[in-house]
């Protein structure tokens, strides 16, 4: 006889589980209470616990998998038992069903973290709770396993045609239909979401790496999304809109930029007759010192894909310029790479074709961060939206003379107020922060930029 | 000291009992006030002896008219609808007795005699007065009205609506029918097949006038070939009411015609019973068109803790309308938050042959809206069940937004109809688009092929035509 394992609800608000690592391999020998593998759940990351005694037979799912609560992952029994029958029935959503040779392991453990009117895994009686209801699954689940599965949108066909249609985002709408489900009326008032100016490419092989790392080749890295990110992600999203935005502001000592610039200024006095054309403005300052801290904080330097996160290893700043029509952002690629003069220059030709109407699409398109500035419009302080898919923008103020306590004494000194809007989805307050420290440290510092 | 109850409910037809029933079983103490037969119109003189007597009808007909083709010989036929009326009444005596059977099984008070709403949740049968702590719902239904500006006041005797239909102890001669809504075609069917000599008469311009012209246009065909009179956009413009018969001078098409009946069966209009009701005591005010003023979302009126149901509530007239509202408002005031009823999805069924049912916006209802839409038909007379049983009059037609797909509307005529039309019901509700419904595979051979065929037609890719 065998029996089943399968993904428990290990919080209250558990729909789907991320197996981060198996602790018990394929034929170890387990007893009733052994850890099996560890789950990562929308909270914290959990322990999965043997409910039988006896061999695990069948890792069904691998270490990095997400799949929904009560999905089969494992199958315990007497060694050389056939498994077929227990693990053919993975994520048939069948695991509620069991066949009449086989018990199912749901009991609950004795957890702190296990409220009791929460029953871990899909009894058919307790049909009414809101616990997670094994039967109903989406009809297609995209993705592999390692990748994570996009969160369980409940929502009606039709409801799920518009959405496609209208290119919304059906996990940001919040469902009036039964147990929640999304229906037609329910996309009345939700506005599409921008869907980001590229498609996804198809997804490759499992990347499992927690973290970004500085590019080894590739461009980006794309990072499936964890629980904690998907929770963060979708409640904030409820809450605020489908960018869910916060914003930083810090006020920056601008002396030794100021200083820093004119003796650049007056050096290019001295060269060659072409350059005086570009002189180095603060933006240009200001673009290379947001490259250079991206650089840093690689969390800020990304994308929001609604099913991952796009970590970018390169780093291509917008800049926001004003334009009859409106507004348009040409990309400075690779700013963290070029120098100051290029970036001028740059800055310089993009901004100028773009108020003719001569940028070419890829000229403003693939920005990974932006940057506006409405500082010669004698503006303080602003917010400004995020360009999605991007996370992240900054918002630029005046340089004005204020008076500041500085080293002890009242001097006058150049301030002026950076404000960063982040994509809550991606960027945490502290994340966002931190960015902001060393984009203040960097241009109170301007040594640091070649550091 | 009045009676306390949680939940009173004045009426204890098809809206008001099932309203008790479902407060019953939230554990609201509640009680029904009737005072006539429960199961109201719709079990006593309504829904269900009109299908018992056209259960006769068919019989009739299949034997009269295809009993040989089938190898049934039969001698000659012979119809008694004396018989047929004391068969449909003892069916709705039994449903009746069925509905009482419930209220025991559920605990619920049933109280005999007429109440009157009062304030403060009160209300008084006779000299009895019943208070409610949670809420009063009025269910009082409707009831059949002539039309007594042209000279057809209802008189029991030669101008009678379906109340006296229903007991007719014969049918008569010759019979005109006003008003060809389902209620009109139904008696035309029947009638005819007892062998009446019908006319029926409809102001609008086609009969069954809220259905979907395609659905109007089938069975006028299959009422004229068996030999009713079908006059539609006809104006009544003079009764003559004798002894022993009426003459009805109508206007239709540019041309005046005498028509000449033993009875006239008056199926147009119906007036809601808010009459001593002591509406306007209890702060229920009404709407233009007479019906209780209600929130739509709650179906609670202008007096707090006070809903209507049912017919009073406003259109559709229509039983399983009333049903529904009934458990929404018993769900709402034990405190739950029901779904809400989706009123654009209230299936309408006539049960004449062929019978017509329908769900959903008509064709001329998508146009007027310019919508955009595909339809998508099926003819039964492709359908290998229906020539099985030689009911091939009528069709399938779906009504398909182009753009996402969504059923806005469905119609069928055909046999069972009104049996099939749920599964349209079901995908609306659950809004299921044309495709879901296709690729539900459906048993073969059956009816219900017809309706994954018109909807495989509404996208181009009909199968059997």
């Amino acid at each position: 006889m065998t029996t089943k394992v399968v993904m428990e609800a290990l919080s209250p608000t558990m729909e789907e589980g991320r197996l981060v690592e198996w602790k018990k391999q394929e034929g170890d020998t387990v007893a009733v209470g052994d850890v099996l593998a560890e789950v990562e759940t929308d909270k914290a990351v959990m322990e999965l616990v043997a409910r039988a005694a006896g061999t695990l037979l069948k890792h069904v799912i691998e270490a990095g998998a997400t799949v929904p609560v009560s999905d089969l992952v494992a199958v315990i029994g007497e060694p050389g038992e056939d498994v077929s029958g227990a693990a053919g029935q993975a994520g048939s959503g069948a695991a509620g069903r069991p066949a009449p040779k086989e018990t199912q392991a749901t009991q609950p453990t004795p957890g702190e973290n296990r409220p009791v009117s929460m029953p871990p895994a899909p009894p058919a009686a307790a049909a009414v709770t809101a616990a997670p209801r094994p039967s109903e699954k989406p009809p297609a689940r995209e993705g592999n396993g390692a990748q994570g599965a996009p969160a369980r949108v409940k929502a009606s066909p039709l409801a799920r045609r518009m959405a496609s249609e209208r290119g919304m985002d059906l996990s940001a709408v919040v469902g009036s239909g039964p147990e929640g489900r999304i229906v037609a009326r329910d996309l009345e008032g939700a506005a599409a979401t921008a869907s980001s100016p590229t498609a996804p490419p198809p997804r490759g092989p499992a990347a499992v790496t927690p973290l970004p790392r500085r590019p080894a080749d590739a461009p980006y890295t794309d990072v499936p999304l964890t629980q904690i990110r998907k929770t963060i992600a979708r409640r904030l999203a409820q809450s605020i809109g489908p960018v869910p935005t916060f914003y930083l502001t810090s006020e920056v000592d601008m002396e030794r930029v100021v200083e820093a610039r004119e003796s650049l200024l007056a050096g290019q006095r001295g060269s060659g007759a072409e350059e005086k054309q570009i002189k180095v403005s603060f933006n240009d300052i200001i673009i290379k010192a947001v490259a250079m801290a991206l650089r840093q904080h690689p969390a800020c330097n990304s994308w929001w894909q609604d099913d991952h996160i796009r970590y970018w290893n390169e780093v291509h700043v917008s800049m926001a310029v004003a334009v009859e029509e409106g507004l348009i952002t040409p990309v400075i690629r690779h700013a963290d790479q070029k120098t100051l003069r290029e970036i001028a220059g740059e800055s310089r030709d993009l901004a100028a074709r773009a108020r003719e109407r001569r940028l070419k699409p890829e000229e403003y398109t693939g920005g990974t961060f932006t940057v506006s500035n409405l500082g010669m419009l004698d503006i303080e302080e602003f917010t400004a939206i995020i360009n999605p898919p991007e996370t992240g923008i900054l918002a630029v103020g005046r340089m004005a003379e204020k008076p500041v306590a500085h080293e002890g004494a009242v001097t006058i000194r150049r301030r002026m107020r950076l404000t960063m809007s982040c994509d809550h989805r991606v960027i945490d307050g502290a994340t966002g922060a931190q960015f902001l420290r060393t984009l203040k440290g960097m241009l109170e510092n301007p040594l640091a930029l070649v550091w | 000291m009045a009676t306390q109850f949680d939940v009173i409910i004045v009426g204890g037809g098809p809206a008001g009992y099932v309203c008790a029933i479902r407060a019953a079983q939230l554990g609201l103490a509640t009680a029904v006030i009737e005072k006539d037969k429960l199961g109201g119109v719709c079990v006593n003189i309504g829904c269900i002896p009109t299908k018992a007597l056209l259960h006769s009808a068919y019989v009739a007909g299949l034997i009269a008219h295809d009993a040989k083709d089938l190898g049934i010989e039969v001698g000659a036929v012979k119809t008694d609808y004396g018989v047929a009326m004391r068969r449909s009444r003892k069916v709705s005596e039994q449903n009746s007795k069925g509905v009482e059977f419930l209220m025991k099984k559920h605990k619920v008070t049933v109280v005999k005699g007429t109440g009157v709403v009062a304030r403060n949740r009160t209300v008084r049968v006779g000299k009895d007065e019943y208070q409610a702590r949670k809420a009063v719902v009025i269910a009082t239904g409707s009831r059949v009205k002539g039309i007594p500006q042209i000279g057809l006041e209802i008189n029991k005797s030669t101008v009678i609506s379906s109340d006296e239909a229903l007991f007719l102890e014969t049918q008569p001669k010759t019979l005109a029918i006003v008003g060809a809504g389902a209620v009109g075609c139904e008696f035309a069917d029947i009638f005819h097949a007892f062998g009446s000599k019908v006319t029926l008469i409809e102001a609008l311009p086609r009969i069954l006038p809220l259905e979907d012209a395609e659905s109007s246009d089938t069975l006028t065909k299959s009422f004229k070939k068996r030999g009713i009179t079908v006059i539609a956009g006809a104006k009544v413009k003079k009764a003559t009411v004798a002894k022993d018969k009426v003459t009805l001078e109508i206007e239709a098409g540019g041309k005046s015609e005498s028509i000449e009946a033993d009875k006239v069966l008056m199926a147009a209009g119906r007036a809601v019973n808010t009459e001593d009701l002591g509406l306007q005591e209890a702060g229920v005010q009404l709407t233009d068109r007479g019906f209780i003023k209600v929130n739509q979302a709650t179906l609670e009126t202008t007096a707090p803790g006070v809903y209507a149901i049912g017919d009073i509530a406003g259109p559709p007239m229509l039983a399983h309308k009333g049903s529904r509202e009934g458990v929404v408002v018993a769900e709402l005031i034990a405190g739950h938050k029901p779904q809400p009823i989706k009123y654009d999805n209230v299936p309408s069924v006539t049960y004449c042959h062929p019978e017509v049912a329908s769900i959903g916006m008509t064709e001329e209802q998508a146009k007027e809206r310019k919508l955009e839409y595909q339809v998508g038909r099926f003819p039964f007379s492709a359908n290998g069940r229906a020539r099985t049983s030689g009911d091939t009059e009528g069709f399938v037609k779906i009504i398909r937004d182009k753009k996402y797909g969504e059923i806005l509307g469905a119609h069928i005529v055909g046999g069972h109809a009104s049996e099939i039309i749920h599964e349209l019901a079901v995908a609306r509700q659950n809004e299921y688009t044309v495709e879901e419904v296709d690729l539900a595979i459906h048993a073969h051979p059956t009816l219900s092929e017809a309706i994954a065929e018109a909807a495989l037609d509404s996208m181009g890719r009909v199968i059997h035509i």
